[in-house]
């Protein structure tokens, strides 16, 4: 690794030094090219968030791809159905390594205000890996491009070598999640144990 | 637009109806509907929709309700001969309401620019006689609508084109908002339980020994 100190002073002078992982990370992160994909009205804070006013292009995030097999990201941005949930882990099945998911607003992060009702998923996080989840009920655009510069931060900071390596990295890691089925009452199985376990709560 | 009272009576001139009532309703509003025989529900919207004054052209809502069994408690004023002198006692009086489930159609006329006129049609019970005639080929748009009650309360409708299931996937079930409907046990992670749902969360509380 190059001295941090000798690389400023190296830039100073007009030469460029860099790591092929931070230029690996550098490039993934400023092109974050989400699925075009939107479940209820968080979609449309989402879609105002690749507007004009608010302009996602300034992060390289405003790529809509119409297929999972050319996007990075999943923005699942809206209420997650128990009927619409099996699709929604097919598309991220059907999404090319490395990708990420942002859980956009709070029925996608635990099913929101329809909670407790028979037909919705109490977040998506039950059979996919989350990277952020952003609050809110719809979140502001704002949320957003602050959620794809956490991703950002989270791209730039990962390894490419060692144990800590991301998951398309590490060939021993699992790369499809298992469809879930519909059941008579519920999906089966109702939540991944290997994704998702029920936090321990201190009562 | 006519009277209720008045549509009530050209019905019963037109058609030969042995059973049409018209319901009260306490609420602000005050809208009152006409409960009308399964049996002829089908002639009598075919009516509604081709009578000259009332041309109900466009359905623009059909709901259900589920009317589980019930005791139903009424104050009754008696008068009792206590002592020889005629006193009046109030008593309350439980009568047995057997289930049903209801089917309401609101309808309007776009033509005459009227309405709403409420229609009500009941099944016999909850269990097994659950079929109620389709209005959908009356009014095509009642289609969707009349699947989403069969979805959810399990109302048969007889002559509807396409009936099966549109919100819950195929292989649901049971009927998620009838009032007995019990929803999968899923509440293992509550953060913020309350009512009935902390009810619910703590049955998947850890069993930890208290020390005193």
């Amino acid at each position: 690794m190059i001295d941090e100190g000798l690389k400023n002073e190296l830039q100073k002078q007009g030469v460029c030094v860099t790591s092929l992982q931070e230029l690996y990370n550098w490039g993934r992160a400023n092109s974050v090219w989400p699925l075009t994909f939107g479940l209820a009205c968080c979609a449309i804070e989402m879609m105002a968030a690749s507007m004009a006013r608010f302009d996602l292009a300034r992060f390289g995030a405003e790529v809509f791809r119409p297929s999972p097999r050319q996007a990075d990201l999943m923005i699942v941005a809206g209420t997650v159905t128990k009927k619409m949930a099996p699709l929604v882990v097919r598309l991220y099945n059907q999404m090319p390594e490395p990708k990420y998911v942002i859980a956009m607003g709070s029925c996608a992060i635990s099913g929101g205000p329809f909670k407790q009702g028979y037909n919705v998923l109490k977040g998506i996080d039950r059979y996919i890996p989350v990277d952020v989840a952003i609050p809110g009920c719809p979140p502001r655009p704002e949320a957003l491009i602050h959620a794809i510069m956490k991703l950002q931060e989270k791209i730039l900071n990962q390894k490419l070598t060692g144990p800590d390596r991301p998951r398309h990295l590490n060939a021993d890691m699992e790369g499809e999640y298992p469809v879930p089925a519909y059941g008579k009452h519920d999906l089966e199985p109702p939540k991944n144990p290997e994704v998702w376990q029920p936090p321990a709560i201190k009562r | 637009m006519e009277a209720l009272e008045q549509i009530k009576a050209r019905l019963g001139a037109a058609l030969p109806l042995t059973k049409l009532d018209i319901l009260p309703n306490e609420c602000s509003g005050g809208e009152r509907s006409l409960l009308v025989e399964p049996g002829r529900a089908f002639d009598v919207a075919k009516f509604l929709r081709d009578d000259a004054q009332l041309k109900l052209d466009y359905c623009s809502n059909v709901t259900g309700i589920d009317w589980p069994e019930a005791k139903i408690k009424t104050k009754v004023t008696k008068k009792v001969l206590v002592e020889g002198v005629e006193k009046e006692v109030e008593e309350i009086v439980e009568t047995l309401r057997s289930g049903h489930l209801e089917v309401v159609y609101h309808l309007y006329s776009m033509e005459l620019q009227h309405g709403p006129i409420v229609l009500r049609l009941r099944t016999e019970n909850r269990a097994d006689k659950t079929h109620l005639p389709s209005l959908t080929p009356v009014w095509r748009g009642a289609e969707f609508q009349e699947r989403e009650v069969y979805d959810l309360y399990g109302v048969i409708f007889d002559g509807h084109p396409d009936l099966r299931r549109i919100l819950m996937w195929d292989e649901f079930v049971g009927f998620p908002m009838r009032r007995d409907y019990v929803a999968p046990d899923d509440f293992e992670y509550e953060p913020t339980p309350h009512d009935e749902v902390l009810a619910e969360a703590k049955k998947h509380y850890p069993t930890t020994e208290v020390k005193a």
